[in-house]
């Protein structure tokens, strides 16, 4: 008798105090999830609302529109423009950096006293204003003051008007993304490779993997896998993104050769105030980040693991 | 000399091009901030200024950008949203990670939806928001929306999850408040992960453009990058000089935090990743 109501007692009280943890946990986590419905899901929520009205800043009333913005997008030459610049800018910097990245990173790991300041060097970007650097590069890419041309014409080729002409801006700012975005990479690759153990690499020697090309594909490259899934998600991501530059050197132009999917949205929505226009924009913006997360996943799933 | 193998030498090379190209607009910023107009129009490709003209440029970027306005927003800014970002994700990584929390589970969803929304695509709303109550152009606009950090939760979650469940038993055996272990042992515990967190956010908002861009249109509250772009925009033509000197001296404190605390740097990027 008096053992069960013991137990029933010791029950009881568990769970009192489980329920007081379950209290304090919700009181300690209050003010994320506040914080969080107000500056992250109710705000993703209006946009989807806004996406489909008439909204404009500065007039009081709007009205349904259903699709009608969706529908104007599909044959709006700027966005359609937008979307194709920011796919080559994209298709150019990520895997340019990628690569960059992981060669400078190889690089640097057999390097002996000079790698802690190599890997300074090509840091350095990440850690400087990119806006200012960006005032930079224009004076470089200037068409004739500028240091790159005049270097040009010294081995008689005549420059481009890097940044002023419609078939060379879009390259011009790529070399920007990919002087600021190696280093990063950089970093990440650094990362990965220190965790790869060294045993494996004389395994592979044993195995008969003699030179290093031998054993890049037989050990570093399927060891990097998680490292590169992750650098190359972050690195498509962050060039879909691209604005700073644009916004400082370009302005979308010359003649829309620039326009980025940011740029756009930036103009239409704060500038020209066209709110419901700009949010149709946005969720195509936030749908893109989501399909590049769930291939992130399918590929996490299916191919990078070891154990 | 034959003692030196070739592949080496090779890497050698290759590394110093690459550095090279990745100093190649720092070493620009800092001659052509040097020059006179005259000299940058002439000789551009001379490093080495003609007329010393360092203290003329740096005195018309002083006289033209209110630099020490600029550098305190910059750091009451990315201070405050730190300080709010650090207080409101711990104690809530902390209930994820070590109380009976029924509520973890949906909290997890949430966080992970939160890490795919980049403040691109909450700004229409907020912009309209922040226009009806009339706070556009303060410190509020600027900071608030960065004060949930969902990337911070998920860092310190990672954090606490690796932590010794005994620390926090003997904690509880002494009488301790959860508030009070979240402050005397988690937070102390969690330095190295704060510090990381701190390198990230510090680069991501001292960086930010576009969010100050849309709320500020006032140079009292402007930010370095908006002050920068504004002083550009003012000044259209081709002064270089004066330019690069404020570009370099905006550039210069998170590269000087930079070489000074290298190794924190570089961890703390590494630990957190992710950018933006």
């Amino acid at each position: 008798m008096s053992s069960v109501a013991l137990a029933g007692n010791v029950a009881s009280a568990a769970a009192r105090r489980a329920r007081s943890e379950d209290r304090t946990a919700w009181l300690l986590a209050a003010p994320a999830i506040v914080l969080l419905l107000l500056f992250v899901l109710l705000p993703v929520a209006a946009v989807i609302f806004l996406g489909f009205t008439d909204f404009e800043l500065g007039y009081g009333k709007f009205r349904f529109v259903g699709f009608e913005n969706y529908a104007h997008l599909l044959n709006d030459r700027t966005f359609r423009r937008s979307l194709w610049n920011t796919s080559v800018y994209t298709a150019v910097v990520a895997p340019v950096s990628i690569v960059l990245g992981l060669g400078v990173a190889l690089l640097i790991e057999g390097e002996g006293r000079a790698r802690g300041f190599f890997r300074t060097v090509y840091f350095l970007p990440v850690a400087s204003l990119i806006v200012a650097m960006a005032t930079v590069w224009q004076y470089i890419f200037h068409p004739t003051i500028g240091p790159l041309n005049a270097l040009l014409s010294l081995v008689g080729v005549p420059g481009p008007n890097w940044l002023g002409a419609s078939n060379t801006v879009l390259y011009s700012l790529s070399i920007i993304g990919i002087w600021q975005s190696v280093g990063f990479n950089m970093v990440l690759f650094l990362a990965g490779l220190t965790a790869i153990p060294r045993e494996l690499y004389a395994a592979a020697h044993v195995d008969g993997a003699k030179s290093a090309l031998d054993r890049f594909f037989l050990v570093t490259w399927p060891m990097l896998g998680p490292t590169t899934l992750f650098v190359v998600t972050i690195s498509i991501t962050n060039a879909v993104k691209v604005f700073e530059t644009v916004k400082m050197l370009t302005d979308g132009g010359p003649n829309k050769a620039s326009e980025v999917l940011l740029f756009t949205i930036y103009q239409e929505g704060f500038v020209y105030l066209r709110v419901g226009y700009a949010s149709a924009m946005t969720v195509v913006f936030l749908a893109i980040l989501v399909v590049l997360m769930l291939l992130q996943y399918r590929v996490l799933d299916r191919r990078v693991h070891y154990t | 000399m034959t003692s030196i193998p070739a592949g080496r030498i090779i890497r050698f090379a290759l590394l110093s091009f690459g550095a090279l190209m990745i100093l190649a607009p720092y070493i620009f910023m800092i001659s052509t901030a040097g020059k006179t107009q005259s000299d940058i129009f002439t000789s551009s490709l001379a490093l080495i200024p003609q007329h010393f003209y360092f203290a003329e440029n740096f005195a018309k970027a002083f006289a033209k950008v209110p630099m020490a306005t600029l550098l305190w927003n910059g750091v009451i800014v990315c201070g405050l949203i730190f300080f709010f970002q650090v207080v409101v994700a711990i104690p809530c990584a902390y209930a994820m990670a070590n109380l009976k929390f029924r509520a973890a589970r949906l909290m997890m969803v949430l966080v992970m939806l939160g890490l795919l929304v980049p403040i691109h695509a909450t700004a229409l709303p907020l912009y309209v928001a922040f226009d009806r109550m009339s706070l556009l152009n303060s410190y509020t606009s600027l900071v608030a929306p960065f004060t949930i950090s969902v990337f911070a939760i998920f860092m310190f979650l990672q954090f606490f999850r690796a932590m010794p469940d005994d620390l926090l038993h003997a904690a509880r055996l002494d009488g301790m408040s959860e508030l009070g272990i979240v402050a005397r042992v988690i937070v102390p515990n969690a330095w190295p992960a704060v510090t990381a967190f701190a390198i990230f956010s510090v680069v991501a908002h001292w960086n930010d453009l576009y969010w100050p861009l849309i709320v500020v249109s006032k140079q009292a509250y402007a930010t370095p990058p908006l002050g920068l772009m504004y002083f550009r925009a003012a000044e259209a033509g081709d002064d270089y000089g004066a330019l690069m000197a404020a570009t370099l001296i905006i550039t210069l404190p998170l590269v000087a935090a930079f070489l000074l605390a290298q190794k924190r740097f570089v961890e703390g990027i590494t630990m957190t990743g992710l950018k933006g």
